[in-house]
């Protein structure tokens, strides 16, 4: 491979690096609020989680140790190319091992396993704007964040009560952080809002298409709107994981033979293979 | 009431490039107190409307406001969300397409409940009960309120933008031809439901109109525009019956042909 084309460290050039880094800071000092960066062209498409790549190469060190998820988890095609990425591109070490990683990258979910003070998870954002679908002028919403007008929110939550007798939305739930900023977790399921709340690591989420950074420092409080009579609530699952029998966890339905036979296992990969003691290769079953 | 207007506006002019909007209005409208704008189209009826709301703002000229506390304000100084908050509170605005004063996404208890949860209600209950009541009072079924504006008609549409003002009570509200474009028999209930509104919440409302009937039924007082400038004003009954200015007669005695 001597004639590969020689990359900086990371992909991406210095100065880039610096401009993403500066946007990084000016998020963790106002925690949620959305700050406008220079997004860069990736080797990939939009919607391959361009920003989140954006943020982990600004932020990657030789010594980190890179975990990649995608719906929890760690084999789908979008985290084993961004993956793939950063070990041709920085030549760091990878791992499915969440308590290994220094750095996760992410697309859907927050790994089971508690985060810790020396790790940073990178969120793939694909909307970071909360405000959008009620308002779509540009303008208008960054009004609306500076005043903290934020009763369209609830707008959305009162119309979701209306229409199904509970808020019906499970996935990028409307948080507010600090009790300031209405911030948008991206598409995670409302199942993981409150692992975001007091993290011990630091959150970064990353917009490449939008063009955004936003971040929760460390210890951020994290506060998922809701109703007095219609509190937020955590999904619920009614069985444990049907491979490792984990409880309190985020589990999908899978399928597991042509007679239509359906397990319910923990969507964190990792996770349930850690459970089940044996070495993890990232694969679902 | 006291003595001092709600609304306040001295020589307020705009200017659309080289164009006249308006030109030179003062007026005051007290607590309590109806004003119509009447005047042929173009005569700058709506420009006058957005600069007192302040959804325009003016070449030159001022408008103060007396806030709930007692003072007078100058609105053109206000500070954005102050201003907001005056809007989506003490003001209501009712628009003559009710399409653009409501959300039409949005169901008609979303509608009405919006303000509500605006200013920090956080209980669906209660939001929900006020909204209902809301209805209501705009004579709108209880059993509409989760339905979409865009299955109602022009005059429940028009109901509904007003009950999604009024929810706030507020004390001044702005109508841009309300009953414009609307059937004669909706128009009369209309006019007959905002009447009501008025006299029961003791509500000021600057209306306009080019409809001398609709400000004959509603106002007290009466501006007459012309090009952007104010040609006659006094009490409605008395301009309608006694007109002074020959535009003016000419306007009314138009509507009496009609
Ligand atoms: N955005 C604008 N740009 C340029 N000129 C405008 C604009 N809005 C209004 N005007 C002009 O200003 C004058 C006053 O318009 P305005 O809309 O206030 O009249 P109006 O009395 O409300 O009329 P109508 O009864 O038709 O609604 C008109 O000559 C109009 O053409
Ligand atoms: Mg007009």
């Amino acid at each position: 491979m001597s004639s590969a084309p020689v990359y900086n460290f990371a992909y991406l050039d210095e100065q880039t690096k610096r401009m993403i880094r500066r946007a990084i800071l000016k998020a963790i000092a106002v925690p949620g609020y959305q700050v406008p960066f220079a997004s860069r062209e990736m080797p990939m498409p939009y919607g391959w989680g361009t920003g989140g790549v954006q943020l982990t190469a600004s932020i990657l060190g030789a010594g980190d140790v890179l975990k990649v998820i995608d719906q929890g988890a760690d084999d789908t095609t979008n985290a084993v190319s961004i993956r793939k990425f950063f070990e041709k591109t920085a030549g760091v070490e990878t791992t499915s091992l969440t308590g290994d990683a220094t750095i996760i990258q992410t697309r859907h979910r927050i790994p089971e396993e508690p985060l810790t003070a020396d790790q940073i998870l990178v969120y793939q954002v694909p909307i970071p704007e909360p405000l959008r679908f009620l308002e779509p002028r540009e303008t208008e919403t960054r009004q609306m964040h500076a005043l903290q007008d934020y009763g369209l929110m609830h707008v959305k939550l009162y119309e979701d009560i209306s229409r199904h007798g509970h808020i019906a939305t499970t996935y990028a739930y409307p948080v507010k952080v600090e009790a300031r900023y209405v911030m948008d977790p991206s598409p995670i399921p409302k199942f993981d809002n409150p692992k975001m709340d007091m993290c011990s690591a630091l959150q970064l989420f990353g917009a490449g298409r939008e063009q955004r950074i936003y971040a929760l420092p460390p210890y951020t409080q994290v506060t998922s709107l809701d109703f007095e009579d219609h509190p937020f609530e955590r999904t619920k699952f009614e069985k444990p994981c049907g491979l490792c029998g984990a409880t309190g966890v985020y589990l999908d339905e899978i399928v597991t033979d042509d007679q239509g036979g359906r397990l319910f296992v923990c969507s964190d990969t990792d996770y349930c293979e850690g459970r089940r003691g044996h070495e993890t290769d990232g694969g679902v079953l | 009431m006291t003595d001092a207007p709600l609304i306040q506006a001295n020589g307020l002019t705009r200017y659309y490039g080289a164009h006249i909007g308006c030109l030179d209005v003062d007026l005051e409208v007290h607590e309590g107190e109806v004003l119509a704008i009447v005047g042929e189209s173009g005569s700058g009826k709506s420009t006058l409307l957005s600069l007192l709301s302040t959804q325009l703002p003016p070449t030159r000229g001022e408008v103060s406001y007396r806030t709930r506390d007692g003072v007078s304000r100058d609105l053109l100084s206000l500070p954005e969300a102050e201003r907001r908050f005056l809007f989506r509170t003490d003001w209501g605005f009712v628009h003559q397409d009710a399409r653009a004063g409501l959300r039409m996404g949005v169901s008609a208890g979303g509608n009405v409940g919006e303000r509500l949860m605006a200013v920090g209600w956080r209980h669906y209950g209660r939001i929900r009960d006020e909204a209902t009541d809301w209805l209501a009072r705009v004579e709108i079924k209880a059993e509409r309120i989760d339905d979409s504006p865009k299955t109602f008609s022009g005059g429940m549409r028009q109901r509904l933008q007003i009950a999604k003002n009024m929810v706030t009570r507020p004390r001044l509200v702005f109508m841009d031809e309300p009953t414009g474009g609307l059937d004669v028999s909706v128009q009369a209930r209309l006019l007959d439901l905002i009447r009501g509104l008025v006299s029961d919440y003791g509500l000021a409302a600057i209306v306009v109109t080019h409809d001398l009937a609709v400000a004959r039924l509603l106002s007290h007082r009466i501006m007459v525009m012309r090009n952007g400038r104010v040609i006659e004003t006094g009490l409605t009954d008395q301009v309608l019956d006694d007109p002074q200015e020959a535009y003016t007669q000419l306007l009314v005695s138009s509507i009496l042909q009609s």
